[in-house]
């Protein structure tokens, strides 16, 4: 139909190759164009200002008392806290990496021993363990442990063992004084 | 299509659009095969739930907000406030349950009397896909209400998705919107589970179209050979569903005005709270038994891959039963494992409802490897060896008058 594909052209074939060149640098253009296209609507459905405008949270550590735990919110998340005792460490720290599925040592998780904190959140499928509440069972490692599929958590937030993949995940956080920090 | 009509705007239309005689072709004059049984209602049955679920939800959603502060009010509005709301939102409630009850009535007579086989693997494959979207649609409604389930719901299943090796954490936070199941994630699942239930439509009108291409199996399992072998749609088969009809809507009766809440769970009477998890989450029962296939292998992304791989299978299935012979009927040995594997898919889902502890998860596991052994090694590779099947009658005719 076009010019290009007269008889004489075609078989010297440089009318076939010229086609076939803007067929494919146009094929290539129109998937970036869509691509391009797509791509705001897809990234429209990412975390929106708003939501990433709350991802830091103070938090007053004073009057936690050796051997407490509590619970704040961090992006809509649970954050453990406890304060732990001298025999929760001293477990957590001499603890064979060996003995871990997901192994790290209780210095790398923590900035001061005294204070873990964690993002509650079992890193299977995003339950809450139980363990922060006395009376809650905390597994058989003396962490925590997740109800839904039998997940046990050690006093470093240590996976040992359970259908989960990773030890609880330890959100960035500094410490602002002594007594307080800052988490995101 | 010799479709002639004496109605002058009648046949002025079916001159620019052949609407009127694809109709008439289709639901009135359709050949049927004569010897269906009470089986084959549940195609048409799943579709008059489809109807009901698209026409409550409608009515719902102009009732509802979908907000994490408003929407547990707003049902609880709805059941309270609302003229007949409390009927709508349990005909809705429940007929999604008796979606499921069709299809999967629907899927095993497939399964018993080899409807997936050729000519009709697309039909089957068709099917699937109908039933993948049955299931993200109905995950995603059970969010809307936004109680204790719901909210657990919908973190323990979007994070499946974090299994999935290096991009698996981004995605999760792309299909939540945020760091967790919140906001965001409430209004896209309210604007996706208004969009999917069309797209069932659509998908729907495919199944039919290749339906009516190949024409419907039978429990004979032979093709229709001539006019012998068949009845035309209507009255015969227009009349046999609307009985059907019938009867569900007295079994649906019983649940929605004496156990509406018999298949839900109470814990979605608790509005949702992000710090604290049910004790004992279970999600509803139609999902239960690949709930159990997702929680017998122990590891995350193990586990994944074969509960989604237990659906992907059937994409497969024409061409891993390698018998020539569609129906059970006339298979001595795959009559037999039908019903095996049926008791085993009712065990998965008695062990999806239970705490994953102690024996639960022994019997789920020997259960999830004879799911997968029934469709991977038995139907491809043993049946063939160990079967002989009966011989066929030579027409459904034949068969008829026989008996």
């Amino acid at each position: 139909m076009a010019d290009g594909a007269t008889p004489a052209n075609s078989a010297q074939g440089s009318g076939e190759t010229r086609r076939e060149f803007l067929y494919l640098t146009a094929g290539a253009m129109t998937v970036v164009g869509a691509a391009g296209a797509l791509w705001p609507m897809i990234d429209s459905m990412n975390p929106s200002a708003d939501v990433l405008a709350l991802s830091s949270t103070e938090v007053d550590l004073s009057p936690i008392e050796e051997g407490q735990s509590v619970t704040i919110t961090w992006r809509g998340k649970p954050v453990f806290i406890r304060r732990r005792t001298g025999a929760e460490i001293n477990t957590a720290e001499e603890t064979p990496l060996a003995d871990l599925p997901d192994p790290q040592p209780d210095a790398d998780r923590v900035e001061k021993p005294e204070w873990l904190i964690l993002v509650g959140v079992c890193t299977h499928l995003g339950c809450v363990p139980l363990g922060q509440k006395t009376g809650e069972s905390r597994g058989e490692f003396g962490g925590w442990f997740c109800p839904c599929h039998g997940s046990h958590y050690d006093t470093s937030g240590r996976i040992r063992k359970g259908p989960a993949p990773k030890n609880l995940e330890v959100p960035p956080y500094v410490f602002l004084t002594d007594s307080s920090i800052k988490i995101g | 299509m010799s479709f002639k009509s004496n109605n002058k705007v009648v046949q002025w239309v079916e001159d620019r659009l052949p609407i009127i005689s694809v109709m008439h072709h289709s639901i009135y004059e359709y050949p049927m095969p004569k010897n269906l049984n009470y089986l084959w209602n549940f195609g048409s049955l799943a579709g008059f739930a489809l109807v009901t679920m698209i026409v409550t939800g409608i009515i719902l959603a102009m009732q509802y907000t979908a907000h994490v502060d408003l929407a547990f009010n707003s049902v609880e509005r709805i059941m309270r406030d609302v003229n007949n709301g409390w009927l709508i939102r349990y005909i809705h409630m429940n007929m999604a349950s008796f979606f499921f009850i069709a299809v999967y009535i629907h899927m095993f007579r497939g399964l018993y009397y080899g409807s997936y086989k050729a000519p009709r693997e697309l039909l089957w494959q068709l099917g699937v896909v109908i039933f993948l979207l049955m299931m993200a649609t109905a995950f995603m409604g059970y969010v809307l209400p936004w109680g204790q389930m719901s909210f657990w719901g919908a973190t323990v299943i979007t994070n499946l998705f974090s299994a999935i090796p290096i991009v698996g954490e981004n995605i999760v936070t792309w299909l939540w919107g945020g760091f967790s199941v919140d906001n965001p994630t409430l209004n896209r699942f309210f604007a996706l589970h208004y969009l999917l239930p069309f797209i069932i439509v659509a998908v729907v009108m495919l199944h039919l179209i290749a339906l009516h291409t190949v024409s419907s199996n039978n429990p004979l399992g032979i093709d229709m050979k001539g006019p012998q072998d068949s009845l035309p749609m209507q009255p015969y088969y227009t009349i046999k569903d609307l009985l059907g009809v019938g009867v569900f809507l007295i079994a649906f009766s019983v649940f929605l005005f004496w156990a509406p809440n018999y298949m839900g769970h109470p814990d979605n009477y608790i509005p949702a709270n992000p710090l604290s998890t049910p004790a004992h989450i279970v999600p509803e029962w139609y999902f239960l038994p690949f709930y159990a296939i997702l929680r017998a292998i122990p590891d995350k992304l193990g586990g994944v891959l074969a509960m989604f791989g237990a659906i992907a299978v059937l994409f497969i299935l024409p061409w891993l039963d390698r018998s020539p012979i569609r129906s059970c009927k006339f298979r001595p040995m795959a009559r037999i494992f039908f019903w095996i594997f049926l008791i085993n898919g009712l065990a998965l889902g008695y062990l999806g409802g239970q705490p994953a502890e102690g024996v639960f998860v022994i019997a789920s596991r020997i259960a999830t490897a004879y799911y997968f052994f029934h469709f991977l090694v038995l139907m491809p590779f043993i049946l063939p060896m160990i079967e002989r099947p009966r011989e066929l009658p030579s027409s459904i005719h034949e068969a008829v008058m026989k008996s």
